[in-house]
């Protein structure tokens, strides 16, 4: 009974971490929300893989109370997000934006896909064109009286099937 | 027919270059987290090539140090550096010599404490003695968060207009100070 008891309670406990942090937590649920959803796209810069609503780190606790602060003042979304991106750079953002240093980054998955299609499309030519040519070219003289010494000629008399 | 042999021939070297071009990288990626010029963990500053944010900041009472503010960095009669410290941050005491050694040489170091306690500011300087010619105390982390500040220690060069030249994000190192610190404040001062 203890034991079950532990393995309850062990069980619940990365539950109770998912609530977190409830030291900042606006009134309206609303607003809740948005801080919540801008606060998932907002990288924690001291651990990094992790956003900012999910850090334990205190600049990330800073950085959700800056969220709430400018929501409860009336800032939109865009705003708040604005105002974060102004001080740390894109590195903030979970979601990279698409400028010349991350072009390469959004067209990968483009350019792959174009590898792909281009390496089929090369492959499949070229067995097209070993195909037709099988057919269509002619044998020469030489060739021709080789082929005959090699395979008897489909009107011999020989029988090997014998 | 041959050409194409050839080309077929040339096509087995590329996973060779490949793993070449991988190798290489990987090296100087290696050899410049060895040398401090490389961190994959680094968030480059927004405000090199720009003045710093407007800001005020309490100085520390007990020092009787001059506080810092926006103001106190423009129109400058040379480059300054700022660093941003705490007591409890224990690569700021790996640094602090550095920053005693600039200060002896006569270039002005301010300093932000960050989100410490007064006595507590107060006990470092006085058992490492104070760089600092201006000392503010941001013990909210605000200033620090409109600086683009994620953690302690973090160091500002700025140039007579106040314009950010550099900025590094951890202790400054004797490698640091003979390759990047020494030879931009020469340059600034020209």
């Amino acid at each position: 009974m203890k034991r079950l008891a532990l393995v309850l309670a062990l069980l619940a406990s990365p539950a109770l971490a998912q609530i977190g942090d409830t030291t900042y937590r606006l009134e309206d649920p609303t607003q809740e929300q948005r801080a919540r959803e801008i606060g998932r796209e907002l990288r924690c810069l001291v651990c990094q893989n992790q956003s900012i609503e999910d850090s334990d780190a205190s600049l990330a606790r800073d950085l959700r109370l800056l969220v709430r602060e400018q929501i409860a003042a009336g800032a939109s979304n865009d705003e708040v997000m604005r105002f974060v991106h102004q001080r740390y750079g894109d590195f903030v953002l979970l979601r990279p934006p698409v400028n010349t240093a991350t072009l390469l980054l959004w067209a990968t998955p483009v350019l792959a896909l174009a590898g792909g299609l281009f390496a089929i499309w090369r492959i499949r030519r070229r067995g097209a064109a070993a195909a037709a040519g099988v057919g269509e070219v002619e044998l020469t003289e030489a060739e021709r009286a080789r082929l005959a010494q090699i395979v008897p000629a489909p009107d011999s008399k020989g029988d090997h099937r014998a | 027919m041959s050409t194409a042999t050839s080309r077929r021939n040339l096509l087995i070297f590329a996973p060779l270059g490949v793993a070449l071009a991988g190798g290489t990288g990987f090296y100087l990626m290696l050899r410049g987290l060895q040398d401090g010029s490389f961190n994959p963990r680094g968030v480059p500053s927004v405000l090199i090539g720009r003045t710093v944010p407007e800001f005020s900041l309490p100085p520390l009472e007990s020092s009787g140090l001059p506080t810092l503010a926006s103001a106190d960095l423009l129109n400058l009669p040379g480059p300054v550096v700022v660093n941003f410290w705490a007591s409890w941050c224990v690569p700021c005491i790996i640094e602090h010599p550095h920053l005693m050694a600039l200060h002896r040489r006569g270039v002005p170091v301010y300093g932000v404490n960050y989100k410490d306690r007064a006595n507590d500011a107060q006990a470092f300087l006085t058992r490492h003695g104070n760089p600092y010619t201006r000392l503010g105390m941001d013990q909210p982390g605000r200033v620090a968060i409109d600086w683009g500040v994620y953690g302690v220690p973090e160091t500002y060069i700025l140039d007579r207009q106040g314009v950010v030249r550099w900025r590094w994000a951890g202790p400054i190192t004797p490698e640091l100070m003979s390759q990047d610190v020494n030879p931009l404040l020469d340059r600034l001062r020209a």
